[in-house]
């Protein structure tokens, strides 16, 4: 487990260190036309092969460099190893700039320069990856959003003994072992990822009713709890 | 709050190294405390893994079962709508033993003896226990359909204790002549899973549009109302118009009658020949319950804080059985309450933090491919009840994404509630 640890911490840099954009939900249908540009080289959707580049169904969440049959610039191979795995961000930064991110990548694309084409085209590739998430913060779609969370109540150092007992009421739909299937894993998430996001619940920022109502009667400490306990959970 | 963290990392193969000898019946002055647990359900099968889990091999877990392979009852409907197979459904106890050194015991629980603390077995075992947590779920009150009893279950399913009987109500729903009829026999309140008997209707009106579009589903009704009933109505009206019709006590709902010999069903005295007949009869507490005396009319009544008898502070009830205030008879309650059971129960024999209880429970429910709606609740303890909180539910009019990722969410909760139970 704590190679997953391993692959989701990285990312969380690289999402504090980039552009916070609020949205993820870009436009999939603006990100059908501009996909045209990948599609010489990119197949997406029923029946779709490696081409030049590797079929890209399921995109979300898989380690890279595992598309069966496919054979990988040793960049990419390296990368892999590496732990690289496609999240929004690893994507966005990616389809940014493909060479900042793997160096000696095969993929000759000069990228997307612009944020709002990014986000419609993952916004597309999004639709053929199993179990869209619905948390922005969550893997695959992790990503940096705006807040308004005061820097105390992110600087409480939670109990995780504590936020073990707490646990009992988020592990009745989310999966310790990290597993996600139509309810997305919190497990290992970065505990101020956490934090964030349970108070845009409580706040009412976010929709869901489910977790509305869950972190509504959270106190400051007691989403500190979760927040450690999640974060370094065996 | 100073509290210490325990470390119960890698614990698991240290407690299965600890139990792994076969069951046997130890003498007064065990060293290690003991807690009994009836019933492998949402309610038992959680208690049991949170207590072993989070004590570390300082508590002798038994859970006693009779079935090796545990079919839920939540998610049975969908199998009826040919959502989901009844493999799916089935759950062994094979990690609760092997990974969490829980003594599973496959037997039936027939008698508790509150006095030695020791409950006794069909199989001829009797098993001490310091405390004794029973989740027992539903048995059926004798006589709440005229013309029915257990006897009558293979002619008249009630499918409300998922596996076989589910299996036989699906092979009779598959046998009906075209045009034909499936009635219900809706329960009176309390029972279990509350929208349950809507959503079966609904997932056999999907089942029949596709195989039998001319046949008729009939709901004799003896409640005023019913759980989500707004929902439920506008998704038949919408997938199902002039399928269902619904009988309810202002016309005779609550006045039934059934033969299962004719398999005809009486409604306030107009009699019709039915091709499947589902009788779900008025609900109580598992057996085991009232054996051991904890039971106050049908049900167990409990401390909220605890879920501790009102009658037996060494016993804990949980889930369907007990009588506990606000919560539905749930899946999702029972998990709820095993929890703050577990760590109550926990403190009491070791010494552990006891933490306030706090509960919720969301429900489910299909209607028709990718129309999920869902209702939900958060409940704390009061010194008289598990009392409501906060609540939600889905809107009448939601749209087709919305009602797509709530059914998206009941496999993910499904996944996770399976997990949370059995390891």
């Amino acid at each position: 487990m704590s190679s997953l640890k391993r692959i989701i911490s990285p990312v969380a840099i690289v999402a504090f260190a980039a552009v916070a954009h609020a949205d993820v939900g870009g436009d999939a249908e603006r990100g059908e036309d501009l996909f045209r540009q990948c599609s010489s080289c990119h197949q997406i959707g029923a029946g779709a092969v490696d081409r030049v580049g590797p079929q890209l169904n399921g995109i979300f969440d898989r380690s890279a460099g595992q598309a069966e049959g496919f054979r990988y610039s040793e960049g990419l191979e390296r990368a892999a190893a590496g732990g690289l795995t496609w999240t929004y961000e690893s994507l966005d930064a990616y389809i940014k700039d493909p060479r900042s991110l793997v160096s000696q990548t095969r993929m000759s694309f000069r990228g997307f320069d612009d944020q709002q084409d990014r986000d419609d085209v993952l916004a597309y590739l999004r639709l053929f990856s199993d179990n869209p998430q619905d948390i922005p913060e969550s893997a695959p779609t992790a990503a940096a959003v705006d807040h308004e969370v005061a820097p105390e109540i992110l600087a409480i150092i939670g109990d995780p003994a504590y936020g073990e007992y707490l646990s009992g009421e988020c592990t009745s739909c989310h999966q310790t072992s990290g597993a996600a299937s139509g309810i997305p894993s919190i497990t290992h998430w970065p505990s101020e990822d956490f934090v964030i996001a349970m108070h845009a619940y409580k706040g009412g920022v976010r929709q869901h009713p489910v977790m509305q109502m869950m972190a509504g009667r959270l106190s400051n400490e007691e989403i500190a709890a979760l927040a450690a306990f999640f974060e370094d959970i065996e | 709050m100073k509290l210490n963290r325990r470390a119960f990392i890698g614990t698991a193969a240290v407690a299965a190294g600890t139990f792994a000898a076969p069951l046997l019946v130890r003498a007064d002055g065990h060293a290690k405390p003991r807690v009994v647990i009836v019933g492998g359900g949402a309610g038992g099968a959680t208690a049991a893994r949170y207590i072993a889990k989070d004590s570390a091999g300082e508590i002798d877990v038994t859970l006693i079962e009779p079935t090796r392979t545990y079919y839920t009852c939540f998610f049975s409907n969908l199998y009826l709508g040919g959502f989901r197979t009844m493999d799916s459904l089935g759950h062994s106890y094979g990690k609760l033993a092997a990974e969490y050194g829980i003594n599973v015991v496959h037997d039936w629980a027939t008698g508790v003896d509150r006095d030695s603390k020791t409950v006794a077995t069909a199989g001829g075992h009797s098993i001490p226990y310091d405390r004794l947590i029973l989740s027992p779920g539903i048995d059926f009150v004798d006589g709440a359909v005229a013309g029915w009893d257990v006897s009558s279950q293979n002619a008249m399913p009630h499918a409300y204790k998922a596996g076989s009987q589910t299996e036989l109500l699906r092979a009779q729903i598959e046998a009906m002549p075209q045009g034909g009829t499936y009635a219900m026999v809706a329960p009176p309140n309390p029972f279990r899973c509350p929208p349950g008997p809507y959503e079966r209707v609904s997932m056999v009106a999907h089942m029949l549009k596709e195989t039998n579009p001319t046949a008729k589903i009939l709901i004799a009704d003896p409640k005023e109302k019913f759980s989500k009933q707004g929902l439920f109505e506008a998704g038949w009206n919408d997938h199902y118009a002039g399928m269902i019709e619904r009988i309810g006590p202002d016309f005779g709902g609550d006045n039934v009658e059934v033969d299962p010999n004719a398999m005809t069903l009486s409604i306030d005295g107009e009699v019709t020949n039915v091709d499947v007949c589902n009788v779900i009869p008025a609900m109580k507490a598992g057996k085991i319950a009232e054996i051991a005396g904890i039971t106050e009319g049908n049900w167990a009544p409990v401390n909220a804080a605890d879920l501790s008898s009102k009658m037996d502070e060494n016993i804990h009830v949980l889930g369907d059985a007990c009588a506990q205030g606000d919560m539905p008879k749930s899946g999702f309650s029972a998990n709820s309450q095993a929890k703050v059971c577990a760590n109550a129960v926990r403190g009491a024999l070791t010494g552990s933090t006891v933490f306030p209880a706090r509960f919720a429970n969301t429900c489910w429910s299909l209607i028709n491919t990718n129309d999920g709606v869902k209702v939900g609740a958060s409940y704390e303890a009061t010194d008289e009840k598990i009392a409501k909180v906060d609540g939600f539910i889905s809107e009448v009019g939601e749209s087709a994404d919305v009602r797509q990722a709530t059914f998206e969410e009941s496999v993910g909760w499904y996944d996770g509630i399976a997990a949370d139970m059995f390891g």
